[in-house]
């Protein structure tokens, strides 16, 4: 593995992403942990450019680092948070999950350390906006329009589940 | 051609993976849950980029499968929201402890 530039990016964006989910288990303020989360969605969005898939990054930071750290935001703000989400006890529990996390992680790990495909040059990086519309609307279509009903279902779902209803069980009783 | 091996950004994504898993099993406040659960998402969707990069056939399937991938991880992330504010009005908590309703 020679040294460049290319690898120089990728280890400061993966030690920025790892920080930023170490803090996410390490912080102890529910805020502070959604906020460190931000880096790591913003540092996976510069792995993506690396990978030659700008339009990924570009959605990643729209919807993960904007949209989902807002509601997820607003879903701290609107509940009432004891401002620390700290445990009370069970540390032999964490400890027997923190060995089985581990045992997972070593397991896949002993699968990919040296898996190399060969692999070819590619032109995902010339216009790659272009090729994702090419293959959003000719071969995947159908897909893309499930997932246009998907969302249409997530919305009406997410309004009727939060609704307040508390008239219609006053008039029940 | 590429001075990063495939074999790195797997790792970063495995690494990620086990971050989000294992906050989402010891977390107690269930936004945190939830927001483990989006980084869980997150690690698999660059397994997705790097596969549509350095794969056998190098395609722009994979990038699609990724924005797929979000697309359905918002609608998870907006649904699962609605479902903690329903049960927060029913129970005054966010502690994943005290939901334990099914428990007779």
């Amino acid at each position: 593995m020679t040294f460049s530039g290319e690898l120089l990016a990728f280890l400061c964006l993966a030690l920025v992403a790892v920080i930023g989910g170490v803090l996410l288990l390490n912080l102890t303020k529910v805020v502070h942990m959604v906020v460190a989360l931000v880096f790591t969605f913003i540092s996976l969005a510069g792995i993506y450019v690396l990978l030659s898939a700008e339009f990924v990054a570009v959605v990643q930071v729209l919807i993960y680092s904007g949209a989902i750290t807002i509601i997820m935001l607003f879903g701290i703000m609107l509940t009432r948070h004891n401002d620390t989400s700290e445990p009370k006890g069970g540390t032999l529990k964490k400890i027997f999950l923190f060995l089985g996390v581990l045992g997972f992680g070593v397991a896949v790990y002993i699968g990919i350390y040296n898996l190399d495909f060969n692999p070819q040059a590619t032109t995902l990086h010339e216009n790659n906006t272009e090729q994702i519309g090419m293959a959003l609307y000719s071969k995947y279509i159908i897909p893309f329009e499930l997932t246009s009903v998907l969302l249409l279902v997530a919305l009406i779902g997410a309004i009727i589940l939060a609704k307040n209803d508390n008239k219609k069980e006053a008039d029940k009783e | 051609m590429s001075s990063v091996p495939v074999s790195a950004y797997l790792t970063l994504a495995l690494i990620l993976f086990c971050i989000g898993l294992y906050g989402a099993l010891t977390k107690r406040n269930t936004v945190i849950v939830l927001i483990s659960i989006e980084l869980m998402l997150n690690a698999v969707n660059i397994n997705l980029v790097a596969f549509s990069k350095f794969g056998m056939i190098p395609s722009i399937t994979g990038q699609v499968f990724a924005l797929f991938a979000i697309a359905v991880a918002a609608a998870e992330a907006a649904v699962g929201l609605a479902i903690l504010i329903a049960l927060y009005r029913n129970k005054k908590t966010v502690n994943i402890d005290e939901m334990n309703d099914l428990k007779s």
